[in-house]
């Protein structure tokens, strides 16, 4: 029902139009540019493409000289060398001073699938939304991706764009804004809400179609951007239903769940649950087995809709 | 007039850390020459407007001497020298390591062991990509020699041809814990950073004149970096801390302060 699309093919799209109708946008990679797919960049901007080797600590700290010198810098790797292996040259080099560095890391999360736990990162949001400064994004579909890259490249400040390996469903739409920190409602329903980041929303989606079978009626977030966190959406529509259900391909702990839940409970206290990757490293496997295995389907979503409302009972 | 400007820079670099009561006055007297060499005959840079665009850069990789560096920029005007005695007070531009963002002349947020020869190369590759002439300068410890992500910037450095850039090795032979050779032996070091494909230099970093024809020297190499290794002596200029392992880190007493402002007249 929906065409497919890797998130990967959007950012190299983007990174090509930026490139060519700008001269001071710089893009690295460290041995996985036709993973990551600045490859295809490189091909059209040589001059402009830097590939470090295997060296992501030297090229995250080259993407701060870059720029603090003027430069609008790309780097990009896979989320599990881009984020735990080169936190305290993300945090040291480049959040500290602030400097207009976009992080964008591929094969995050479990879909990652047969290259097993080493490669399936589950803890970068976390560490992300932990330095000050660092704004994390999550698009859930190919056309988001592109439209986020073009979004950061005046964006001032450091960012981290999060992107699956495999294809994902497109669900948004060519004239929908994306906006730093603005979540997108793409369904609106009255009986609860289903709030997902990335590769969950379209599972948020099928979950949303499974319950109107049960005549509940629920509204689907996308919350792109996990941090600054779109709160004042989260508290609308906690009002509004008064009961949520976030879901995310990353640990239970420190991602849109945490965020999430710290929101409602300073400000809406409604029932909530989680749906994650819970606490636990991945293992091999074909994406669809894992997601199945490690509860993060839609029917994961719809039973976990279902306990939060009984929780939640009659009153709103 | 260069060792004059040095002998000022020690004593406020001593007045500073007495009255902060800790920071790192070992690495920051050996520093010093090359430091003075730099703000006041090799580099092309104007206090008066810190951000001008064709400046050269320099970054202090080991940005515990942040001391050494804050003197050096103070004396040639950037800031007031008053400032200075502000070090890691609350509220102060001047962090106990090097604030980029905060103080006008520090060009990299540094203190973390390793990562500024690598932010060094990215403002070298901004030059190339630019047509800028500006030359970049980073001054590395020995001790961060250990760590692995120098050795991914030198190899880095020599691959895109950096020949911009200039790292000033500051050897004085001891790390926090002691001495280099026995804490992590980095030895031989002019043979390593000449098979990373680097020119090496190997000098004595308290004699201008070799500082200054170094510099020089390194200006006319083409298609790669130049390291220069200058040998000193930690706690250079003043007598009980030479050699001392324990002023890596360590404020002076009022008795060692007040021997040491006289040491350096």
């Amino acid at each position: 029902m929906w065409n497919k699309k890797t998130q990967r093919d959007a950012f190299a799209e983007a990174l090509v139009e930026i490139g060519s109708r700008r001269k001071d946008v710089v893009v690295l990679t460290a041995d996985l540019s036709s993973s990551v797919k600045t490859n295809r960049f490189a091909e059209k901007f040589p001059e402009h493409h830097f590939n470090v080797g295997i060296s992501e600590q030297n090229m995250m700290s080259i993407a701060a000289g870059l720029a603090a010198s003027g430069s609008r810098v790309f780097a990009s790797t896979f989320a599990v060398f881009g984020t735990s292996r080169v936190y305290d040259q993300i945090r040291q080099s480049i959040a500290w001073p602030k400097l207009n560095v976009n992080i964008v890391a591929t094969h995050a999360g479990i879909t990652v699938g047969g290259d097993g736990a080493s490669h399936q990162m589950l803890e970068d949001v976390a560490l992300m939304c932990s330095l000050p400064n660092m704004t994390v994004i999550v698009p859930c579909d190919a056309l988001e991706t592109k439209k986020a890259v073009k979004f950061v490249v005046d964006y001032n400040g450091p960012t981290y764009i999060r992107l699956g390996r495999s294809d994902v469903p497109t669900i948004t739409q060519e004239n929908a804004l994306f906006s730093i920190g603005k979540a997108m409602v793409m369904k609106d329903g009255k009986d609860i809400t289903l709030i997902g980041t990335g590769t969950m929303v379209s599972r948020c989606l099928l979950a949303a179609e499974k319950l109107e079978k049960d005549n509940i009626d629920a509204t689907v977030i996308n919350m792109s951007t996990i941090k600054p966190v779109d709160e004042k959406m989260i508290i609308k529509y906690a009002k509004e239903t008064g009961a949520v259900v976030t879901a995310e391909e990353h640990n239970i702990i420190g991602g849109l769940g945490s965020m999430v839940s710290t929101v409602l409970s300073e400000n809406v206290p409604v029932p909530m649950k989680r749906i994650g990757i819970p606490d636990v490293f991945g293992e091999s496997g074909k994406s669809d087995e894992l997601m199945e295995k490690y509860g993060l389907t839609p029917e994961n979503i719809a039973e976990a809709a279902h306990e939060v409302m009984k929780r939640r009972g009659k009153q709103k | 007039m260069l060792e004059e400007k040095a002998r000022i820079i020690r004593k406020h670099i001593i007045k500073m850390i007495y009255t902060a009561g800790s920071g790192h006055p070992g690495g920051s007297l050996s520093a010093t020459d090359i430091l003075t060499a730099l703000y006041f005959n090799v580099m092309r840079h104007d206090p008066k407007n810190p951000k001008w665009e064709d400046r050269d850069r320099f970054i202090l990789s080991k940005g515990h001497a942040a001391p050494a560096l804050y003197s050096a920029l103070a004396t040639s005007g950037y800031f007031p020298v008053e400032e200075l005695l502000t070090l890691r007070k609350l509220g102060s531009r001047l962090q106990g390591h090097p604030d980029m963002r905060k103080l006008p002349g520090v060009e990299a947020s540094t203190g973390s062991e390793g990562q500024g020869l690598s932010i060094g190369i990215g403002m070298a590759l901004h030059a190339k990509l630019n047509r800028k002439l500006y030359r970049v300068y980073v001054m590395i410890g020995d001790g961060e020699n250990d760590c692995g992500q120098i050795w991914e910037a030198a190899m880095s450095g020599a691959h895109f041809k950096t020949d911009n850039l200039t790292v000033i090795l500051d050897r004085n032979g001891l790390q926090l814990d002691g001495p280099t050779r026995q804490i992590m032996d980095i030895e031989p070091l002019v043979s390593k950073w000449k098979s990373f494909g680097w020119k090496v230099i190997e000098i004595n970093g308290h004699s201008f004149r070799e500082i200054l024809n170094a510099f020089n020297r390194a200006k006319s190499v083409k298609g790669k970096p130049t390291i220069i290794i200058t040998h000193t002596i930690k706690g250079k200029g003043v007598s009980f801390m030479e050699g001392a392992v324990s002023f890596h880190g360590k404020s002076p007493n009022k008795e060692e302060y007040e021997q040491a402002m006289k040491e350096l007249g």
